[in-house]
């Protein structure tokens, strides 16, 4: 019965250590992570503008924000709010779909953050981005 | 009896150091994965194109940034 434990523990550890090497690398061919990745590159030539006009700026927790509605006529502000709500919706499942394709579901904040980080550093010159003190202009 | 315990107690220590280390959150791998995915999204053609910005973290990337269009 003794062996018995000890060689069921030597198992499971040796199972964890295994999938610690496994681990190491970040999976994003799947179908969920190409669909979302398609979904906002479509979306992209519409929401291009409004980057560049300051109407829509990056936020510093990986998702987009209407930074100066007035930088839109009256008519097409419901249409950027709407642009913005359906970028954040493929952002968020974006983050959680790579999570969950990797076996982490609780990997997501990481995710987002890491993602926050790389889409204001190879955000355009002249985009809006929020930081800890506020917009600025990159 | 006290053998057994020392040897379990051991072997959970180390069980506990594996699970830590399964539980490593792999940054730069995924640093690389959100780079792929956003020059797909914002059709970022040359990522060596030298852009006036500051180079925050010391991202020196290797040359598979090149082959952003492969398709899966």
């Amino acid at each position: 019965m003794k062996s018995f434990i000890k060689l069921a523990v030597l198992l499971f550890v040796a199972g964890s250590c295994a999938s610690a090497w496994a681990a190491a690398d970040i999976e994003i061919n799947t179908p969920g992570v190409v669909a979302l990745t398609q979904s906002m590159q479509a979306r992209y030539p519409q929401l291009a503008p409004h980057y560049a006009s300051g109407a829509v700026g990056l936020t510093s927790d990986g998702f987009v924000a209407v930074h100066d509605a007035s930088a839109v006529p009256l008519a097409q502000r419901q249409a950027v709010n709407a642009l913005v709500a359906a970028e954040n919706h493929d952002r968020k499942a974006l983050y959680s779909e790579i999570a969950r394709a990797n076996g982490h579901p609780e990997w997501t904040d990481d995710i987002r953050n890491t993602f926050a980080q790389r889409w204001i550093q190879r955000a355009q010159a002249g985009w809006w981005i929020q930081g800890a003190k506020g917009w600025a202009k990159k | 009896m006290n053998k057994t315990l020392i040897i379990l107690t051991i072997l959970s220590c180390s069980l506990a150091a594996c699970v830590t280390i399964n539980i490593y959150f792999p940054a730069a791998a995924t640093e690389k994965a959100a780079d792929k995915i956003i020059d797909e999204v914002w059709q970022i053609q040359k990522p060596d194109q030298p852009k006036p910005e500051q180079q925050k973290n010391s991202d020196d990337k290797p040359a598979e940034n090149k082959t952003q269009k492969e398709t899966k």
